[in-house]
């Protein structure tokens, strides 16, 4: 009927960019970014959804191929 | 005290809702008739069933509550996953689904009429339809009124668009929609979440670290130093930990009576595994499910654990909201951690987690409501089924439709009732929990005990029920300051905390069940014919079941694997 790894795949990957990217412009935020210990949260998560969202993608994808 | 969100996190809200919707929207052509809208066609594969299984379990309040009672109670609040919950979902997996799955039944009270009669059916319908819309609309309400302490939402406004939301996508595409989003929610909820356990361990300095700041906090409550961070260790007697319960309670109660009572018979969730594509998936659904449900514990209970640490930290700056009476509200827990914890883009993450829990939770009261409606209770009472199958499937899948807009429109009705008498919504919740272990006791005995009769079934279920009423009507939790606690006939016994006394509630319900449902079998006819149970029951039924593949894959060898993590769980956590 449908590969609900295909919209889970598109959606994090999207959000992963748009995190990572928020991540970068706002990386010489050192104040922001006190309430998480001074790690840049937003780079880290917003690479490991992206990671996770072509994962999915990849085996989506290659399934359907085979 | 507000939290203020950036336009970051705005858009990640955004993004999430037009993916929840779009695959209702994409759905939608498959929806064709009632068995498509309402059963899924039988169609899911065993891990997105899987993973829904669990979904719909990880409500607004398993998030929200679960992290409150790892801030109350430490990690004894873990029982509610590997004593609580893993045993039940093992025993469904392999002994109750094939009979569940094979009798062709659409929802757990059609079991019930299939294996004992209308009226057994009849009772628990109704009162499960009941049921779930309370849920969903305390469910909401919670929600709702979250977002507007913490975030300062208008309450009405996020309300009506998390309710339409969830219509939107569950109008479209019925029970498929809500099962694939739950997969969605799912991964939401883990990714979401996860920073705050890191952020939160690396703040208190690991685990060891978490133990040493405990210690003081354990001995001043007068308790041993690591009670928060051990789960068996400290429950010989129920003085001796804060949840005020002993292993027996625990093992009994919790363990036995309320986790299988609610596991194995509880159609909002067994309803994921009914949708599976053939029996053999339909086995693996509980225990695929099992897998994460394991480990959901260091995602919720944990990061709760280090907020007591935190609260007992001037230093932290970390508050509770308090209620009216000035008591803290524990449940806002998870929020006030991400407030703590997130800067803008992963604090938007962190709520939309919050969100889809949310949805996840009510989507399964809506898509189980509308399947006993339209079954259980349209189709047999109000409309049977007549001899043009076209016509029928047509109309029921109308019906189905129309079963869900007003199952939203009744949880939005019931939200608005806790809003004016909440002390009345709890009080209905805390009844209609009580339905579960007395059907328990009456679909296990249906199932291995040919002789059961339905005349039996339905006095126990419902003496079962009644009895569960007179003994929260004659007992009380210490402190209690309302009648919705118990004691609204008498006050015959106090228990120490609520905790143990619906742990009793829920043994004497069960009792009674058996007793009532046993008793009356040995002397009442059995009505149906050996035929009539051919796949209902345990010895009427051929084990014919064609198990292929690799041994970690069949449901046997994966309840193994889920079996010795739990235990090695527990052990490590002792």
């Amino acid at each position: 009927m449908v590969d609900i790894r295909i919209p889970i795949g598109f959606m994090f990957s999207i959000l992963g960019v748009l995190i990572t990217i928020f991540g970068f412009i706002t990386m010489s935020d050192t104040v922001m970014y006190q309430k998480s210990l001074g790690l840049n949260v937003n780079v880290v998560m917003g690479i490991l959804m992206l990671v996770f969202g072509l994962i999915m993608l990849f085996f989506a994808f290659r399934k359907k191929k085979a | 005290m507000k939290l203020e969100l950036s336009w970051i996190d705005y858009l990640i809200m955004i993004i999430y809702f037009v993916f929840v919707l779009g695959i209702g929207w994409f759905l939608k052509k498959y929806m064709k008739n009632a068995n498509a809208f309402l059963e899924a066609g039988r169609s899911i594969p065993a891990w997105v069933a899987g993973l829904a299984f669990i979904s719909t379990n990880l409500g607004a309040l398993e998030v929200m509550g679960m992290t409150g009672s790892g801030m109350k109670y430490g990690m004894l609040t873990t029982h509610f996953y590997w004593i609580g919950a893993i045993p039940a979902m093992i025993f469904l997996a392999l002994f109750m689904m094939p009979f569940y799955y094979g009798s062709k039944a659409r929802s757990v009270p059609e079991y019930l009429k299939l294996r004992y009669d209308e009226k057994t059916r009849a009772l628990n319908a109704i009162l499960f339809a009941v049921m779930t819309i309370l849920a969903s609309g305390i469910s909401m309400y919670a929600m709702a009124l979250l977002m507007e302490k913490v975030l300062g939402w208008d309450f009405n406004l996020s309300l009506w668009i998390s309710a339409l939301i969830v219509l939107g996508y569950t109008y479209l595409g019925g029970l498929s929609s809500a099962i694939y989003n739950e997969v969605l929610q799912f991964f939401i909820i883990v990714i979401g979440l996860l920073p705050i356990v890191f952020l939160s361990l690396k703040d208190v300095g690991g685990w060891s670290g978490l133990k040493e700041s405990l210690a003081p906090i354990s001995s001043a409550s007068g308790y041993a130093p690591d009670t928060f961070t051990s789960t068996w260790k400290y429950t010989s007697e129920a003085t001796a930990n804060p949840m005020g319960v002993e292993w027996f309670g625990i093992l009994f109660g919790l363990g036995f009576v309320l986790s299988f009572g609610y596991w194995c018979t509880n159609f909002l969730i067994v309803q994921r595994a009914f949708a599976a594509e053939s029996k053999a998936a339909a086995r693996k659904v509980p225990l695929i499910g099992a897998l994460p449900k394991m480990f959901i514990p260091f995602l919720i209970i944990i990061p709760g654990v280090i907020a007591l640490v935190l609260l007992n930290d001037p230093g932290k700056g970390f508050v509770l909201p308090l209620d009216a009476s000035g008591k803290p509200i524990y449940d806002y827990t998870i929020i006030m951690l991400l407030k703590q914890y997130l800067p803008a883009g992963v604090l938007g993450l962190g709520i939309t987690a919050l969100l889809a829990s949310f949805m996840s939770g009510m989507a399964g009261n809506v898509s189980a409501f509308n399947t006993v409606w339209t079954y259980d209770i349209y189709q047999s009472y109000i409309r049977k089924r007549t001899s043009n199958e076209a016509a029928d499937d047509k109309h029921y899948l109308r019906v189905g439709r129309l079963a869900t807009i007003a199952g939203v429109l009744l949880s939005i009705a019931s939200a608005y009732i806790a809003v004016k008498f909440g002390n009345l919504m709890d009080f209905l919740q805390t009844i209609f929990s009580m339905i579960n272990a007395p059907l328990f006791a009456v679909i296990f005995l249906g199932m291995f005990w040919k002789r059961t009769t339905g005349h039996a079934a339905f006095t126990g279920l419902l003496l079962g029920f009644l009895m569960a009423l007179l003994h929260h009507g004659l007992t009380v939790p210490a402190g209690a300051t309302t009648l919705v606690k118990g004691g609204w006939i008498a006050s015959l016994h106090t228990y120490p905390v609520e905790m143990a006394q619906n742990f009793w509630t829920a043994i004497i319900a069960f009792t009674v069940a058996t007793f009532v449902t046993v008793g009356l079998t040995v002397v009442t006819k059995q009505l149906k014919t050996e035929d009539d149970m051919h796949g209902l029951v345990y010895s009427l039924t051929p084990r014919t079941l064609a198990e292929t593949g690799p041994w970690y894959q069949r449901p046997v060898g994966l309840a193994i694997i889920v079996g010795v993590i739990c235990v090695i769980l527990s052990i490590l956590f002792w």
